[in-house]
């Protein structure tokens, strides 16, 4: 294993190497950590004195870690530039074929560039807020415990990773640095909506809200890693055809790959659904322990909070609630209105909406839409069984029988 | 050492390299020649492990390129296309990055450096930034890279297309030494006479296709026919009373010389030679007609375009 981080290294010193030697690098660099400290500075000052005429305390206990979050952030920026021109520059300028005909595996390739992208901006975001600290002292300003600055750090490194990671998959994407600079719009748009949600989280949550934030950023990054590692092969990265839609092209793959070689609708099940449902086995193994854990999950949430909601309900109160989940289970008297076309239809589109969300959160919003709409089966059942209702019995017979009240 | 079968590549619908069989054993040169986006580089690229073959399958070193990718890369040395030269280094930090990636000890890496930095000319440059390079000097460079490990193959495309005759030379006696010391050699290059100077065998591919391969004159036969002889007289000589040997076809009669083929020239011109002295002929000289692997080349392209070679 030594051996193998070897290579990465010896990537990685290779690519700090370059960077040093860039000025389009290194004078941004330098004067992003320089020169926000001291403008931070003045705007704070400006800001106190402000605020203290409106006694907003609120705000000024947190003015020295939103500030820290910003300063932080900017060197940072410099990561996408880095990142970007390491991995498309690399393309573009053909340095990146020897590189790939060299005994590497992908993934050392990949994680040499990713370290070097994100650590020497970080270095220099982690200068930057030193240096802020040393300056910030001298005012009047609540400063942030070392848990809220741990926390500040954590997702100032968060925030790079993110960059660099994103920044990865769209250089695999692109051709020329210059399409990947109009693509990186896709990542300055999000995070800077991201910074404004954390920004507000700083203001109006309590500490622990930023755990929240850092695990969040963390997780996409490391969605981002692994897409990025998925995407960076060495057959991809010398590819050219990325450049241009071939429509024709596309369709004729989708359709070779959907029918897979079927003449008939009994040799396309026989031939390819066995085949992509062997395919998706350990998606659907991992679904399948997600819908248990959400049934389970709301199961205890109901048992455990509604019960104290039922045992403080007032004899009106609960009668009312007995009549709802007696209409709610008694299929009957629902009548046409959950016909089959209706269920399937409503499946079909709550499937839509998972695929949907998934496909433009890496899968993440879309387990977490399963998740509430499976889970709602547990909350069902656990209020059953609050109420006495055999929810085994409502389950195989379709029905409520109202006698069990 | 190389061996490929049925070896393909295909982007989408467009077939790169089609069913490709080559063979070069240790200490053989094989020249890859073709059109710009015949297929060359994709099979550089597929011999390297860069690529996977959409079809067929290829062994180099020993090694499968599909399943032993990172075990072909050790053992090959490849001038690519692109030089691949990082310009805000300097030739030593280059050479030194690929000698660690190819985990040489640091002393074994210093004196394969020096070594290859003097043979190429480059030693006094060597602390220089490679942005201040010549484009030869870059050329030199990037074929010292690929030497540094001392692979057992190399492939090389285009490896003297931007040097200064000197240089070029320099190369091609580089390139000579490597395979007397039992390299198995691949060789794309549009430089017709240096792969006559040193290639053992050619191979020329066309839309993906292997058109015709073997040793050099056994391509320039199977491109051009059987070799031809022209007869040169000292004065205008008559050759109407001349009859020519067996197996013996003529091409071409001016009053001072004659032009001829023949399949078996062992048999057919000593004869010649005899009958011409019967007649009192002014013989000069009988000298087999240069047929050169451009012309064979050329001839094999126009035969797949399916216009005529104007010679």
């Amino acid at each position: 294993m030594l051996n193998k981080l070897r290579l990465v290294w010896i990537v990685a010193q290779r690519e700090m190497r370059d960077q040093f030697r860039d000025w389009r690098v290194l004078a941004p660099m330098i004067i992003l950590t320089l020169a926000f400290p001291f403008l931070m500075d003045q705007f704070a000052k400006q800001t106190v004195n402000f605020l203290n005429q409106y006694d907003a305390n609120l705000i000024l206990d947190r003015l020295a870690p939103f500030s820290i979050m910003i300063i932080g952030f900017f060197p940072i920026t410099v990561s996408l530039v880095v990142a970007l021109e390491s991995f498309v520059g690399e393309k573009e300028r053909g340095t990146i074929e020897p590189l790939l005909t060299a005994p590497f595996d992908d993934w050392q390739l990949y994680f040499g560039k990713l370290f070097v992208g994100a650590a020497t901006p970080l270095i220099a975001s982690y200068l930057s807020i030193g240096l802020y600290l040393l300056l910030v002292r001298r005012q009047d300003l609540a400063m942030p415990s070392p848990f809220v600055m741990m926390q500040l750090l954590l997702l100032t490194g968060a925030h790079a990773v993110l960059m660099v990671s994103a920044a990865i998959v769209i250089s695999v994407q692109s051709t020329s640095v210059k399409a990947a600079n109009l693509l990186a719009s896709f990542i300055v748009i999000p995070v800077a909506i991201l910074m404004q949600s954390e920004a507000a989280m700083l203001f109006w949550g309590d500490d622990k809200m930023l755990w929240l934030a850092v695990v969040g950023v963390l997780v996409i990054a490391a969605l981002l890693i692994r897409l990025g590692i998925a995407h960076f092969e060495r057959e991809y990265l010398l590819g050219r055809e990325i450049d241009s839609l071939n429509f024709k092209w596309m369709l004729k793959t989708f359709w070779q790959k959907f029918v897979g070689g079927a003449n008939s609708v009994g040799a396309w099940y026989r031939l390819s659904v066995g085949a992509a449902l062997r395919r998706v086995a350990p998606s659907v193994v991992i679904m399948l322990f997600v819908a248990a854990f959400s049934v389970w999950f709301s199961y205890d949430w109901v048992q455990t909070n509604l019960s104290r909601t039922l045992s403080r309900a007032t004899p009106a109160q609960l009668e009312e609630v007995e009549e709802t989940v007696n209409e709610l289970s008694n299929f009957s008297s629902l009548g046409g209105k959950f016909s089959a076309s209706y269920l399937f239809l409503n499946n079909t589109r709550a499937v839509a909406v998972i695929s949907a969300l998934g496909a433009v959160s890496f899968g993440v919003l879309g387990v977490l839409f399963y998740m509430l709409n499976v889970g709602l089966i547990g909350g069902v059942y656990a209020v059953w069984k609050l109420l006495n209702v055999s929810s085994l019995f409502v389950f195989f017979d379709g029905r409520f029988a109202a006698r069990n009240f | 050492m190389i061996e490929t079968q049925d070896l393909s590549k295909q982007f989408h619908d467009f077939m790169a390299v089609d069913g490709v069989n080559l063979t070069v054993g240790a200490g053989k040169i094989l020249a890859l020649l073709g059109q710009n986006g015949a297929g060359k580089t994709t099979t550089v690229r597929m011999l390297t492990a860069i690529l996977h073959p959409s079809r067929g399958s290829a062994r180099v070193a020993g090694y499968d390129v599909a399943k032993n990718g990172h075990a072909v890369r050790a053992e090959v040395g490849a001038l690519t296309e692109h030089h691949g030269l990082y310009m805000r280094m300097t030739a030593l930090e280059y050479m030194d990055f690929f000698g660690r990636i190819y985990n040489l000890s640091p002393a074994l890496r210093k004196s394969r450096i020096d070594n290859l930095l003097e043979y190429f000319g480059l030693a006094e440059a060597a602390k220089r930034r490679i942005g201040e390079y010549s484009k030869g000097m870059r050329q030199k460079l990037a074929l010292a890279r690929a030497m540094i490990h001392e692979p057992s193959v190399l492939l090389l495309d285009e490896p003297t297309s931007a040097m200064d005759p000197e240089s070029a030379r320099l190369v091609r006696d580089e390139i000579a030494r490597l395979k007397s010391a039992q390299r198995a050699i691949m060789l794309c290059s549009h430089n017709l006479s240096e792969v006559e100077a040193l290639a053992d065998q050619v191979a020329i591919i066309y839309r993906g296709k292997i058109l015709i391969q073997g040793g050099l004159d056994e391509v320039k036969t199977q491109a051009l026919g059987s070799p031809k002889y022209i007869v040169q007289f000292a004065s205008a000589w008559d050759a109407a009373g001349l009859e020519l040997p067996q197996g013996m076809e003529l091409l071409e009669k001016t009053p001072t010389s004659l032009k001829v083929k023949t399949d078996a020239p062992q048999q057919t011109n000593p004869e010649l030679i005899r009958r011409l002295a019967a007649l009192s002929a002014p013989t000069l000289a009988l000298q087999e007609e240069k047929q050169t692997l451009e012309q064979a080349y050329l001839q094999t392209m126009a035969a797949a375009r399916g216009i005529e070679y104007a010679q």
